[in-house]
């Protein structure tokens, strides 16, 4: 009886103001958890009823992919960032609705799932609002990802195309500009314990307008990151590449006519859609499954499980993601659907169907399911600044279960592989260089991930990140002039720390950094796998190993190296173990390393990882096993006792009799301390996670979910999942310390 | 009639059954976890992936920690080779990795020639070199 309807009219009225008067512009749902194109507008509908010239579209393709090449290429001539350097960056092109059509076509693949949210973003709310509207001449401004993207390291600069007054297309160009004004340089903060600790969060905004950047915002901006030069060149360069690009398209469009771009915009997604349906339909229907375990919240080690299942009926494939690990409240590591998804994309293009059309449309006829408020599927107001943690496993996870999908059909898209290394194993440095200028961003070793394993060969050393096939490495010595790091044995390949297989997978190699000339200098690392080996192997390979960060500080290695310039080799586990530096400090840790300063000539060391091995180890050819050794990728132990090959330890040449007698009784060792895996099941598998690890996820049921909540265990219905409280790290040292103390003082000692 | 499913497994369409691709043994029924049919091995890693550290002077050696990771492997219980490993906690249920409809798998492969072989595919197109030649200006001219 307490219900109030009120009139029809007053409903309308209310509805009205409501929707003119809304108090804040956050992050749409209804668009970032759309992965899908749109339907066709009006115009495309007319058009596509017509018959289509395919060669009429073929050359407008040939020439717009061309143009998003030129403009790829004068960011990364002209970018400052470093990762416009390597080129970690996309210039796109979308339709009047904001689909992205087509990428250049070495720019990032990822972005090609994502850049389109914020556009959509623009359409829904900023054309009709009357204090922005969308014009020719405009351009908009991004990096949030909760708006859509991959992270908030990203900056875009989209813009309108206009033709004859009407709006025919988008374009854009996105940047890995790092430095963004987060808690830690460099834009991707470990650190972050909310949102507010991220640095820049901008919607799409207008920031150029009649083709100008305006200066007063551009300041705004500049004053809120360690950069500004960086914040100021980067824009410019962004816009001028947009702006190249609309050159070529009003030449496009002067020759062809709107009709023509119009039509192999769209006809470009919808020909993306059939040709992946099709795909699909051609795959076995059934289930196919993986999970994978990231091993810290880079702040405290803790499993963080991730659940996949891949299901295939007739030409639907859904991706189900339940059963994965809670979200985290105050750690940074948490990712939205939307950018998980793009990382899946991005996994798809590089590893499964990397001959398909670059566009968001690859993903269209794919269904996903996520548990709310987990890992994968963050709340907005979670701190998202290290989503890299589980968006680099969405790039490399569904090798595995797309493998067993399509293993047996009859041709292939690409080589079956096993998942690269999926961590972004990297200095990430901030400070004042030697040349005066405050600066915080990453090295370009994200870029030199090992490949898995594959089918018919080995995988690459140190080719790519899961992100991209066209990163590069950079130059060290531009890097050097720039700032003030210096790199001691880079490069140097990291022996025996291989994913083992009939394949091996590629390697990565040593990082030794340190740096000089700068009074104010430190680093961060945000890695996980150091504890629980990062890459997954496939059909009975191995994967990769358990990667530490190491340190050696108290000295000056400058110093050291006057000394004794001889008796340092810049080899990890030679300084580790031999320790030749008087009077040095060396220490290991996990990957996940806050911000912290270092003094002048302190050493940090890492590795970029390996892939997972293919196939079993026992039928690698043991002539390749040789070679490995002559290459220096592995040591004759390595040789013995994991392939199981004689051979003589001087020639290297394989003792083929010995080598079938080995590994015909590593065969026979095999099948006896096997166990038939039903009796196996019974005695291996314990009704919950252990008791000593802290771990987050689904076990035996995808419905039930554990996590951590403020030190405890705790267990939830996974369609009920609430976000997880992390004790301090310092404040649980502290605790355990004082536990110590007292202990050692004796329980009479009062506390403070 | 024969359908390869991985590198070390294949399904008989005919009999409905598992088997193994090196030596042909008969794991088990098609519409079964295929692993029902293997034997498996708790495998502590650090006997894998070594430690490289002097685990007296360091935690953390490059080898996994065995408390947080073991490697399950999977044997063909006749002819020994390892079809399959898992990287898991101790104790985690071994998943299901692979369930196929056979029913649909039957109609779906009615009418294609049965492989002995997998494909290898085609690798994606690469830069033939590395190096940056094409970024200097001379090269433009």
């Amino acid at each position: 009886m307490n219900d109030v309807h009120p009139p029809s009219a007053h409903q309308e009225l209310m509805d009205r103001f409501l929707s003119q008067n809304r108090l804040f512009y956050g992050p749409d749902p209804l668009i970032i958890e759309d992965h899908r194109i749109g339907p066709r507008s009006a115009r495309e509908a007319e058009l596509l009823s017509q018959p289509v010239d395919p060669h009429q579209v073929n050359q407008v393709r040939g020439l717009v992919i061309a143009a998003l090449d030129e403009g790829n290429t004068m960011i990364e001539q002209m970018g400052a960032a470093p990762g416009a350097k390597w080129g970690d960056l996309v210039v796109a092109i979308y339709t009047a609705a904001g689909d992205l059509s087509m990428i250049a076509p070495h720019g990032v693949v990822g972005f090609a799932a994502c850049c389109h949210y914020p556009i959509k973003f623009i359409l829904k709310y900023w054309t009709d609002e009357p204090t922005v509207g969308v014009r020719e001449g405009d351009g908009f401004i991004h990096n949030d990802a909760r708006y859509g993207g991959i992270h908030n390291t990203d900056q875009s600069m989209m813009m309108p195309l206009f033709w004859n007054g009407k709006l025919v297309a988008w374009l854009s160009a996105t940047v890995h500009e790092g430095e963004n004004g987060s808690c830690e340089p460099g834009g991707m903060p470990a650190a972050a314990e909310s949102k507010f600790d991220e640095g820049l969060k901008m919607p799409p905004f207008k920031v150029v307008e009649n083709f100008h950047i305006r200066r007063d915002l551009q300041t705004f901006l500049q004053n809120s990151v360690r950069d500004p030069k960086l914040q100021f060149e980067d824009m410019k360069v962004k816009l001028h590449a947009v702006l190249r690009l609309r050159e070529r398209m009003l030449r496009i469009l002067a020759e062809h006519g709107e009709e023509a771009l119009i039509v192999t915009l769209r006809k470009n997604l919808e020909d993306v859609v059939e040709e992946v349906r099709r795909r699909i339909a051609e795959l076995p229907d059934g289930t196919t499954r993986v999970v994978a375990f990231p091993d810290s919240t880079l702040r405290e080690n803790v499993l963080l499980k991730l659940n996949m299942a891949i299901t295939v009926k007739g030409d639907r494939m859904t991706i189900d993601m339940r059963g994965s690990s809670p979200e985290i409240i105050n750690r940074s590591i948490n990712t939205n659907l939307a950018s998980f998804k793009t990382m899946l994309f991005t996994g798809y293009l590089q590893n499964i169907w990397p001959d398909l059309p670059q566009c968001m449309a690859v993903f269209t006829p794919l269904d996903f399911l996520f548990d709310a408020n987990s890992l994968v599927h963050g709340s907005f107001d979670t701190p998202q600044a290290m989503s890299l943690i589980p968006l680099f496993k969405a790039m490399t996870i569904a090798c595995i279960p797309m493998a067993k999908l399509g293993y047996m059909l009859p041709h292939r898209y690409t080589a079956t592989v096993a998942p690269g290394y999926d961590q972004p194993a990297t200095l990430i440095y901030g400070g004042l260089t030697q040349n005066g200028e405050n600066v915080g961003n990453f090295c370009a070793d994200i870029n030199g991930m090992g490949q898995g394993g594959r089918a018919h060969r080995d995988g690459e050393h140190s080719v790519s990140p899961p992100f991209a096939a066209h990163c590069d490495l950079g130059e060290i010595e531009l890097m050097e002039e720039e700032i003030p790091i210096v790199r001691l044995g880079a490069f140097t390949l990291t022996k025996d720390r291989v994913g083992f297989g009939k394949f091996r997978s590629g390697m990565g190699y040593e990082q030794i950094a340190t740096f000089r000339r700068s009074g104010l200098w430190g680093f961060m690392t945000g890695c996980c796998g150091s504890l629980f080996s990062s890459s997954q192997p496939l059909f009975g390979g191995y994967g990769s190993p358990a990667y530490p960060l190491c340190k050696v500080k108290g000295i000056d290695i400058f110093e050291e190296l006057k000394k004794n310039p001889e008796g340092i080799k810049f080899d990890i586990i030679d300084l580790m173990n031999r320790q030749p530096i008087r009077g040095a400090t060396y220490s290991t840790h996990d990957m996940g390393m806050t911000f912290e300063l270092a003094a002048p000539g302190e050493l940090y060391m890492m590795c970029q990882g390996a892939g997972g091995g293919y196939g079993d180890v026992l039928l690698r050819d043991p002539v390749a096993v040789m070679t490995d050794i002559e290459e220096d990728l592995i040591s004759h132990d390595t040789a013995r006792d994991i392939y199981k090959v004689a051979f003589d330890p001087v020639s290297l040449i394989v003792d083929q009799e010995g080598t079938l007698r080995l590994r015909e009784s590593e065969r026979r060792a095999r099948i006896a301390r096997g166990v038939p895996f039903d009796a196996f099941v019974q005695d291996w598998v314990t009704p919950e996670p252990p008791a000593a690890v802290p771990f987050c996820g689904s076990w035996d049921d995808p419905a039930v979910i554990y996590g951590v909540h403020a030190g405890q265990r705790v267990k939830m219905a996974a369609d009920k999942l609430a976000g997880m409280f992390m004790l301090n790290p310092k404040d649980v040292r502290i605790a355990r310390l004082e536990q110590e103390l007292k202990a050692a003082r004796g329980d009479c000692t009062p506390s403070d | 009639m024969k359908v390869l499913v991985t590198e070390n497994l294949r399904i008989d369409l005919d009999s409905e059954s598992w088997e193994c691709r090196h030596c042909g043994k008969v794991l088990i029924g098609a519409r079964e976890n295929y692993k029902r049919g293997l034997v498996v091995y708790d495998r502590d890693p650090r006997q894998i992936h070594k430690p490289l550290l002097d685990p007296v002077k360091f935690k953390l050696t490059f080898a996994p920690d065995p408390d947080w990771c073991r490697i399950l492997e999977y044997y063909c219980p006749q002819c020994g080779t390892m079809m399959e490993t898992e990287y898991l906690p101790p104790g985690h249920p071994p998943v299901r990795d692979i369930e196929f409809d056979i029913d649909a798998l039957k109609a779906q492969w009615r009418h294609r020639p049965e492989l002995s072989e997998a494909p290898v595919g085609r690798e994606p197109p690469r830069r033939q070199s590395h190096d940056h030649s094409s970024h200097t200006p001379e090269s433009r001219k």
